[in-house]
């Protein structure tokens, strides 16, 4: 039925996202990384809605609709950040740090 | 003949998700996630989920992705050097990633029917019987097609979070406006 592999698929998809986000210091890359791990907990979603009845699939259908507005505002804050040092890697940025 | 597909695919997507986190142009980056996304829409199909498959290729590579795109080239983020961080935090990042890995891999064992025994603590019941739900929603799919199978209960059980998607969206949209103004 299919549901062992899916589930290990997304979580292989789930560990090399969280190794993206934590490898890497280009902002935008690391932000691919958080949709990679979004996307393997929609395929988990999606795998485990065959038993559950149509839930899973609607929280699918949330889940990418945060996804978009977090991709939105997120790289919104990436331009404006970029306006301001002119770098998107995490290096440079760190006034934050104090 | 679904499970070597299904198998196929999900080879692609988990190497494409490798070369994306390991390539160092992030435009190239981009284009190997956009071919994670399409494996696991093609994925989504063999599982049973044809609407939440064209949802995945129209939102996530055909507008998230171009996002993505758009903003890179706008950067001109083209060959930077090398954004990998230096050893010492690789391999902190190594262990933590393979002993995520390694913890949720163990979910691989799950079939139907452990499923069922760990959802009712008996293995009197068979799978079909625990996952009733499953079959009503099936037949929904036959009797209203896909879509209306989908937005039956979107409409009606799960209305409320509907409603207040479109919220969160307009806070987005308006967000983005005041961060990507110089002046407002």
């Amino acid at each position: 039925m299919l549901l062992g592999p899916a589930l290990a698929i997304s979580a292989l998809l789930f560990s090399i996202g969280v190794l993206g986000v934590l490898i890497r210091r280009n902002a935008i890359v690391l932000f691919m990384c958080v949709e990679l791990m979004l996307n393997a907990v929609n395929l988990t979603f999606v795998a485990l809605s065959r038993f559950h009845g149509v839930g899973g699939q609607l929280m699918v259908f949330f889940v990418m609709a945060v996804a978009a507005a977090e991709a939105a505002v997120g790289l919104a804050i990436i331009l404006a950040v970029f306006r301001h040092t002119t770098s998107v890697d995490l290096k440079t940025n760190t006034l934050l740090q104090g | 003949m679904a499970d070597t597909i299904f198998m196929a695919l999900g080879t692609i997507a988990v190497l494409s998700a490798l070369f994306c986190v390991f390539q160092r142009n992030a435009l190239a980056a981009a284009i190997w996630l956009v071919l994670t996304m399409l494996a696991l829409a093609g994925m989504f199909l063999i599982l049973g989920a044809p609407f939440i498959a064209a949802i995945q290729v129209l939102v996530y590579t055909g507008a998230i992705m171009v996002l993505f795109i758009f903003v890179i080239m706008l950067l001109n983020l083209g060959d930077a050097a090398s954004d990998i961080r230096g050893p010492g935090v690789k391999a902190i990042a190594l262990v933590l990633a393979v002993g995520t890995g390694a913890y949720l891999l163990r979910l691989a064992g799950y079939d139907p029917a452990r499923l069922a025994f760990e959802l009712t603590g008996t293995t009197d019941l068979s799978p079909a019987a625990v996952f009733a739900t499953a079959e009503v929603a099936r037949q929904a799919a036959e009797t209203q097609g896909v879509v209306g199978a989908v937005a039956g209960p979107l409409f009606s059980t799960y209305l409320v979070p509907f409603e207040v998607t479109s919220l969160l969206l307009l806070a987005a949209i308006i967000g983005a406006v005041v961060l990507a103004k110089r002046k407002i």
